[in-house]
This record gives structure tokens, sequence and C-alpha cells, in this order.
């Protein structure tokens, strides 16, 4: 499941809500992004591409479910205005196994990264910039070419 | 045709979004580039410097050559940075 949302998240409510009545669940892992203060950011806003933006989640989820015996997932981006310690994005996983639940929650990360259509504009002391995107993403996503 | 722009190629544009109606011949992304870059030198410098711009066609990641029809969706925007 996806979803794109401009309010906050709880982390435990939603693994409850995903493994709820599925006892073959054995392990589920969790990722929370937040935003980051390196020295001066006051805000950071998060644009995107409504329509494209959930059609490229649903993909990515399908694609781990692809690669993963998992039982269930989840994926939540947050848009609009943030402020530093404020959580993005939200990934679970689902599975009998653990091994399956902690790689496809890396994989969900990895591949929204560099597929789902997020641009982001930091706000700091000394004015507004947008964030450039990262060579080592690129790279993150490239290592899950060979598996699955 | 619409097109969208997104993130600082919007700033850029100015507007966030814009029906056009390119001539018969521009058939492709890149061509629809080369025509906009063409009208008006707002354009000229939003496509300054194309290695920085992707570009989406109907809500897929499309490439220069991606075929593009009246009534096509076509956006334009930066690399992503989600997550």
């Amino acid at each position: 499941m996806i979803r794109v949302q401009r309010e906050a998240f709880d982390v435990g409510r939603e693994i409850a809500a995903l493994t709820a009545g599925n006892s073959r669940i054995g392990g589920v892992a969790s990722f929370v992004g937040l935003v980051r203060d390196l020295g001066g950011l006051r805000s950071m806003t998060l644009e995107h591409y409504p329509g494209m933006t959930e059609r490229q989640l649903k993909r990515i989820d399908d694609e781990a479910h692809r690669r993963w015996p998992l039982e269930a997932s989840l994926i939540v981006h947050r848009y609009g205005r943030l402020e530093p310690g404020d959580p993005i994005v939200l990934t679970i996983a689902a599975s009998a196994h653990r091994q399956a639940a902690f790689d496809s929650c890396n994989f969900l990360m990895d591949w929204l990264k560099t597929e789902a259509p997020f641009w982001k504009r930091e706000e700091g002391a000394d004015g507004e910039r947008w964030v450039a995107a990262r060579m080592d993403d690129d790279e993150a996503r490239e290592r899950w070419r060979g598996t699955g | 045709m619409k097109i969208l722009y997104f993130a600082w190629l919007r700033d850029k544009a100015g507007i966030s979004e814009r029906e056009v109606s390119p001539p018969p011949g521009i058939e492709t992304v890149g061509a629809l580039i080369d025509w906009l870059v063409a009208q008006d030198d707002r354009q000229a410098e939003v496509f300054a410097d194309r290695s920085v711009v992707r570009f989406a066609v109907n809500q897929d990641f499309a490439e220069p050559d991606t075929p593009i029809a009246h009534g096509d969706e076509v956006a334009f925007f930066p690399p992503v940075t989600g997550g």
C-alpha cells in the first residue's frame, strides 16, 4: 500500500494496522526518514507531482512484492512544509522471515529516492535553495540491479 | 498538450502549467524542448542546461526520443530528491 499526505504519521499505529489479522507474518522492518539539520536549517518544503507520485510509489511497492515474499508493505510519503526533526517518509515491510523484511524495506527506500517525483526546498538563515539530487542515491539504487 | 514545470524549473518558467499547440513535426520530447526554446527567452532560460532537466510523458519518466502526441501531459523537472 502507498499513501501521500501532508499530515504526520504514527509508526506504531501503522504497523499495527498493517499486520492486524495476519499471523503468517514473522517479522516487520520499518524505516522512518526525518528532516535533518546539519546547521541553520529552518524548514524543508517538499513538492511532488500529484498523480505521478502515486503511480511511482505503487510501482516501487509492487516491485518489492515481486522480489520478496512479503505479506504486507506500506510506503507513506509526506509533502508540504516540514521542520528539522519532522518525519518525512515511512516504509514498512512484513514477511514470514526477517531477511525479506529487512532487505525489502531497504529496497523501498533506495528506490523511492530516485524513482518518486519529489523535490525539496530548504530554508536556512541565508535564504532558500532547491536540494540537488545525490549521486550516491543513484548508486544505492543500482546495487539492487542484480538481485530479485 | 499540457506542459507542467516543477521545482526550480517552475521558478524559472514563472508558471506551473500551460497549454501549448506545437506544429506538426514535433513528435518527441526532445523536439518539443527545441520548439519551446525557440518560442521565447524565458523558455530558453528554463532549458539552458538540458543535462539537469528530466521529464515525464503522461506521468511516466521519459527520454528525449520518447514520442509525444496531441493531448499528452508533458512534465519538466530536475532530478528527483524523494525520501
